[in-house]
């Protein structure tokens, strides 16, 4: 019997990085449930008590003026309003690639294609020193708009009309008589669900989750999305910063503080990713189906 | 009356266009225009890459992302692919539930995996303070993000956060190999290893290679991962770590935003460059019909 070590092998590889992939998630989960002295103290993934996660949600909220609050609140607004911009913008922009016939069209294709796989990290700085020459830094606008442009998002619905959508179709419609705005309203818009989901999981989740851009163009704290924010936590807090930890600091932000905030500001990606990945799967079944 | 002949979709395209103009092409082009001038706006020639090249901080920076790229793109290669290939031996619920557990963390990007990190990086708290200790040595935090260890622990962030994602990539990729050629291998007498290695490895090389190239070209720009161990570590890891790190204190504590363009253009010649590589050599990305 060879069969058997190895399929014990194998299990025993994959659950050693099971380990390593999900513990420091339920670490987090448990964290805020625990007194700061008890994340030193008790098992580490243990569960501490409701009172003390309500307790850890209180200061955390009262953090200078409930900036917590805030903070998820401009995260929600910089990401939504950006990825309805992506989604207006990057559905008709992939059709007109994908069936249009107009000088330059393959010359556009290419350029997106090159600044979708340009890592986004590396616009940021020319960006601030555009935003920086035309003053235009310090606003709300000065955020949704860069996140706006979302070259992924054109190539999505680009690859998905060139694919799935029969040019037939279109020609049908025309002889019937429709314009070419009433041919895509009436055709390829209703079939742009599945690449509509796509990019609005890969466009909120790159919003969401920036640190750099909106760092270099806002300078109010007021003003910072959740990822900011919490680089702004980390740094008054005496538990990684000793030196807060003087002068009778009042801020009450500790260790599960940290983890708490940490933990809310994943949620909206969470349960993203959660949504996303049986529509993502689905989506790719219904694709193998109809072949 | 049919008016003027507009070419067709055309006018599907112009909204994205300003998008386009306004923040890729414009910003690249004023970063070229910055990076060969001087602050008076007269023409500098190579003098802005010569003097941040001379700078002390800019050759250690390079260094520092350059071994943390290549620790973790030798993680991703080999773990990835290897992960990928043992889910990928028999399809059923277990390999499913691990795809997830492994897909999980990917929901923690940005500050919050470095927070997360931190947390399990402190021996007085973290669940791995075990190995901590017996394996690092380390008794204290500070011992941990002790500055030999960062290129480790951001490959190790970044491949915690990243490697599910890429798991599932290739999953699929695997899934497209047609059943036949993998039943004709086994009736042939293949042991499952070399029909891993020899039959299902190289018919996933281009995604591998897309893999590689993409995540290089991100490698060198890490910035928030230094930026908050910065921030924990009261000075004891530089400001400057990375590059963009330190094109970002050019720009921001020097106003020196010809320094900064500079680096930012160099950053960006090895971002066009694996785009470029991906584009002519994957044959993964389509630009014609």
């Amino acid at each position: 019997m060879l069969r058997l070590p190895a399929l014990t092998l194998r299990l025993a590889i994959l659950s050693a990085f099971a380990v390593f992939f999900a513990v420091p998630v339920l670490w987090l989960i448990l964290a805020p449930t625990k007194a700061d002295s008890a994340l030193v103290t008790a098992s580490p993934l243990s569960f501490g008590s409701f009172h003390q996660l309500s307790l850890a949600w209180h200061h955390l909220d009262r953090f200078s003026d409930h900036i917590y609050r805030r903070w998820i609140y401009n995260s929600l607004y910089y990401a939504l309003s950006a990825t309805a911009i992506t989604l207006a913008v990057s559905v008709p922009a992939g059709y007109g690639l994908a069936f249009g016939k107009f000088p330059g069209r393959r010359l556009l294709l290419s350029l997106t294609l090159v600044v979708m796989i340009i890592p986004a990290a590396a616009l940021v700085l020319p960006i601030f020193l555009e935003l920086n020459a035309m003053h235009l830094l310090g606003r709300s606008l000065s955020v949704i708009l860069p996140f706006s442009f979302f070259p992924f998002g054109v190539y999505l619905a680009y690859i998905y009309y060139a694919t799935a959508l029969p040019p037939g179709l279109l020609d049908a419609a025309r002889v019937d008589g429709c314009s070419e705005v009433q041919t895509f309203v009436r055709v390829a818009l209703p079939l742009a669900k599945p690449v509509v989901a796509l990019v609005f999981f890969f466009s909120f989740v790159a919003d969401w989750n920036n640190f750099f851009l909106p760092l270099t163009v806002l300078a109010d704290s007021n003003q910072y999305p959740i990822q900011v924010g919490l680089s702004d936590l980390l740094s008054s807090t005496p538990s990684f910063n000793p030196a807060q930890g003087g002068g009778g600091q009042t801020v009450d932000i500790f260790r599960p503080e940290l983890a708490l905030a940490t933990l809310i500001a994943i949620v909206p990606v969470a349960i993203v990713f959660l949504v996303s990945q049986r529509a993502l799967v689905r989506g790719l079944v219904g694709g193998a189906v109809k072949e | 009356m049919r008016g003027l002949r507009v070419p067709r979709g055309l006018p599907f395209v112009l909204p994205y266009l300003p998008f386009l103009i306004v923040f890729g092409i414009a910003p690249t082009i004023y970063a070229l225009d910055l990076a060969f001038t001087n602050a008076t706006g007269g023409w500098a020639w190579f003098h802005n890459f010569v003097r941040t090249f001379d700078d002390y901080r800019f050759v250690p920076a390079f260094k520092h992302i350059l071994l943390y790229t290549s620790v973790w793109l030798a993680m991703l290669v080999v773990i990835v692919v290897g992960l990928a290939l043992l889910l990928h031996g028999r399809a059923n619920r277990v390999s499913s539930t691990f795809r997830f557990i492994f897909y999980m963390p990917g929901a923690l990007a940005g500050a919050a995996s470095v927070l997360v990190w931190l947390f399990m990086l402190d021996p007085v708290v973290s669940p791995g303070r075990f190995l901590l200790q017996h394996v690092l040595g380390a008794t204290l935090f500070a011992q941990s993000i002790a500055p030999g260890n960062l290129p480790f622990i951001f490959a190790m962030i970044a491949f915690w956060t990243g490697a599910g994602g890429w798991i599932v990539v290739m999953y699929g990729a695997l899934n497209t190999i047609p059943h036949d050629l993998e039943e004709a291998a086994r009736i042939d007498g293949a042991s499952p290893i070399q029909i891993a290695l020899r039959l299902k490895l190289p018919l996933i090389r281009k995604w591998i290679a897309y893999m590689v190239i993409l995540s290089f070209a991100t490698g060198t720009q890490l910035f928030v991962e230094p930026q908050l161990v910065n921030e924990a570590s009261l000075g004891l890891v530089p400001d400057t770590w990375s590059p963009n790190q330190l094109a970002y204190q050019l720009a921001f504590r020097y106003a020196d935003f010809n320094g900064a363009a500079a680096i930012a253009v160099d950053l960006l010649f090895i971002g066009l460059v694996g785009a470029f590589l991906i584009v002519t050599r994957t044959g993964l990305f389509r630009t014609d019909d």
